[in-house]
């Protein structure tokens, strides 16, 4: 059975200039052990996405049709109260800057036993051996369960939040933007270890970045996110390779490559559209350089542009 | 802060250090005092013990009713520093938890708390206090009750501010996706985190508490069987020690009130000075 099924989610936010579109139609899916890159640019609907999977929306945020089936059981049609229990305990998430979602005044050892503590019936004694195997599971010294976040680099925090996700075993973890506030080096170790510990663990990932660079390597599939819109999904060599739709082409333009020749990445001209009233038509094509006047009046459909790989775009199978 | 770096501070701070051993020898005379008095405060003299100027039978002399001035003074520290702590306990308590109620509820309830607490800090404490304690009868319990219950609302104010900032961090809202309840994220995320600032306002409001006590006992408020500073005054004034010129009985114990409440003020400005790190001496 598939992890994690995502259909046709919507996720609108209810403002006071009116209804914000922020998901529209998404759905993808995941296997147990494998791991999904989530790109595009800031304001695309990562962040909404992974927030809707684990319920943790703000409360202008709400759920306004599609499902999101998890080993079966529809997320969006449980209960608070049963929503509460089963994350953490099935899904976690590990938040965007580490540096601030650690209390500063709890050694991290009880922030991380907490979470075990709140989901299973054991005593705070057990709880922090947990804790410290899970520093050991992310490579920390157990000693220093001991010491309070402020003694922690950036790296180290950032580690005390995978263990902090870890601590009751979900089969999926989402992590979004993990590794945005660190440096480059701190940064690839960090990746390693997800890496690692999704192989160990058999765990799926959900990784939410800007960073195409870190997804090539880290992930199996990858999906482009523009506008609250999945454009292009598959694997991540055939998305590289065999790129399908235009917004992706043009995001993966925006990096340098090493051993090329010296270019200046390209920007893309223009902003994302105005979520409030979407536009007729392919939501990319004001910005798009391979626009044609269809693009303007029809929405083009999810299609099949090779095995397991889908984009929406007029212009697939053009050469 | 570890415990041991504020011990130093405190000791660096010559502010900070003046109250803490000024406090200290109250704290420790008020403990062990009496025990080691040779004279009892409800032992009467005779006619010709009446207002004695200070001698080596009498260190502070007597008083109207012939008894020892110092034994009153040391007992009546007991009391006045008792009234003190015990009231700023429940100032505290209750500033503490409205505030942190208010400020991590919001809304209707942040309204609500605040409006009451508003409802505190605008009226007079004074007439209020002399009110309820006439009303509520002058025993021990009352005067610490009655202090205890109009001196919350700085202490609330002051916390809900803190509380509406702590609880939009990041750390609260991961306390709320791991499923912790309401009580959890109040007492074991943001009550450590407001600590510093309950910490800091306990040392003023103990100053208040003490000055509020002082001054409902001279008005004759005060437990007539506990005889604590403001009773002392009280009985000067009643007994006509000021008209007799008999300094020796009224100066103790208002010189003792001052001390007390200014050591509180200088531990409270040392305290900013500790915790907040831009006041912090380099």
């Amino acid at each position: 059975m598939t992890l994690l099924e995502v259909k046709h989610l919507r996720t609108y936010f209810q403002t006071s200039k009116g209804l914000y579109k922020a998901v529209d139609d998404t759905s993808f899916d995941l296997d147990h052990g494998e791991a999904l890159g989530l790109v595009g640019e800031s304001g695309c609907g990562k962040t909404t996405c992974a927030l809707s999977i684990v319920r943790l929306l703000p409360k202008e945020g709400k759920i306004h049709g599609g499902e999101i089936c998890l080993e079966g059981t529809d997320l969006v049609s449980l209960g608070d109260e049963e929503i509460r229990s089963r994350r953490w305990k099935e899904v976690s998430i590990i938040f965007q800057g580490s540096m601030n979602a650690l209390n500063p005044v709890m050694k991290v050892g009880d922030q991380i036993a907490e979470a075990i503590v709140l989901h299973e019936k054991i005593s705070k004694q057990e709880a922090l051996v947990r804790a410290g195997e899970l520093f050991e599971l992310v490579e920390m010294p157990v000693d220093r369960i001991n010491n309070y976040p402020h003694e922690f680099s950036g790296g180290m925090k950032q580690r005390v939040m995978i263990a902090i996700a870890l601590a009751c075993k979900p089969k999926l973890v989402i992590g979004d933007e993990p590794t945005t506030a660190l440096d480059v080096m701190v940064q690839a170790q960090i990746l390693n270890l997800l890496e690692k510990l999704r192989k160990e663990l058999n765990m799926g990932l959900i990784l939410i970045t800007h960073d195409l660079s870190i997804l090539a390597e880290t992930c199996d599939r990858i999906a482009v996110m523009y506008a609250g819109k999945i454009v292009e999904f598959g694997p991540v060599e055939k998305v590289f390779e065999n790129t399908a739709h235009p917004y992706t082409e043009r995001l993966i333009a925006c990096f340098p490559h090493i051993g090329k020749e010296k270019i200046i990445p390209a920007s893309i001209e223009g902003i994302p559209p105005n979520l409030f009233e979407p536009i007729s038509g392919c939501l990319f094509y004001p910005r798009c350089h391979k626009a044609i006047p269809l693009c303007a009046v029809q929405e083009p459909e999810m299609e099949k542009t090779g095995e397991k790989h889908f984009a929406s775009c007029h212009r697939i199978g053009e050469a | 802060m570890k415990i041991k770096d504020f011990g130093k501070a405190i000791f660096k701070n010559k502010l900070a250090l003046t109250g803490t051993v000024t406090l200290l020898i109250f704290i420790l005379v008020a403990t062990f005092g009496p025990l080691i008095l040779p004279f009892s405060t409800m032992q009467f003299g005779e006619v010709e013990d009446i207002l004695l100027s200070p001698s080596f039978a009498h260190l502070l002399g007597t008083d109207d009713m012939g008894r020892d001035v110092l034994a009153n003074l040391i007992s009546g520290a007991r009391i006045s520093l008792l009234i003190g702590a015990v009231a700023t306990a429940i100032s505290m308590l209750i500033g503490t938890l409205i505030g942190i109620l208010a400020g991590y509820f919001g809304k209707g309830i942040d309204n609500l708390l605040m409006r009451f607490t508003d409802f505190f800090l605008v009226i007079p404490w004074l007439p209020l206090m002399m009110v309820l304690a006439a009303i509520l009868g002058t025993s021990l319990w009352n005067i610490i009750f009655v202090i205890g219950i109009t001196g919350w609302a700085g202490t609330a104010r002051v916390v809900r501010s803190q509380t509406l900032s702590v609880r939009e961090r990041q750390f609260v809202e991961r306390s709320v996706s791991i499923g912790a309840g309401h009580a959890h994220i109040m007492f074991r995320h943001i009550l450590p985190n407001v600590f510093p600032l309950v910490f800091a306002n306990t040392v003023l409001v103990a100053a208040v508490a003490i000055i509020s006590e002082t001054t409902l006992s001279f008005l004759g408020l005060g437990d007539p069987t506990m005889a604590s500073w403001g009773m002392m005054l009280h009985y000067a004034f009643a007994g006509g020690a000021t008209a007799a010129g008999a300094y020796w009985y009224y100066l103790p114990p208002g010189i003792c009130v001052v001390l007390v409440v200014l050591s509180f003020t200088l531990l409270g400005y040392a305290f900013d000075e500790i915790l907040n790190p831009k006041l912090r001496g380099r």
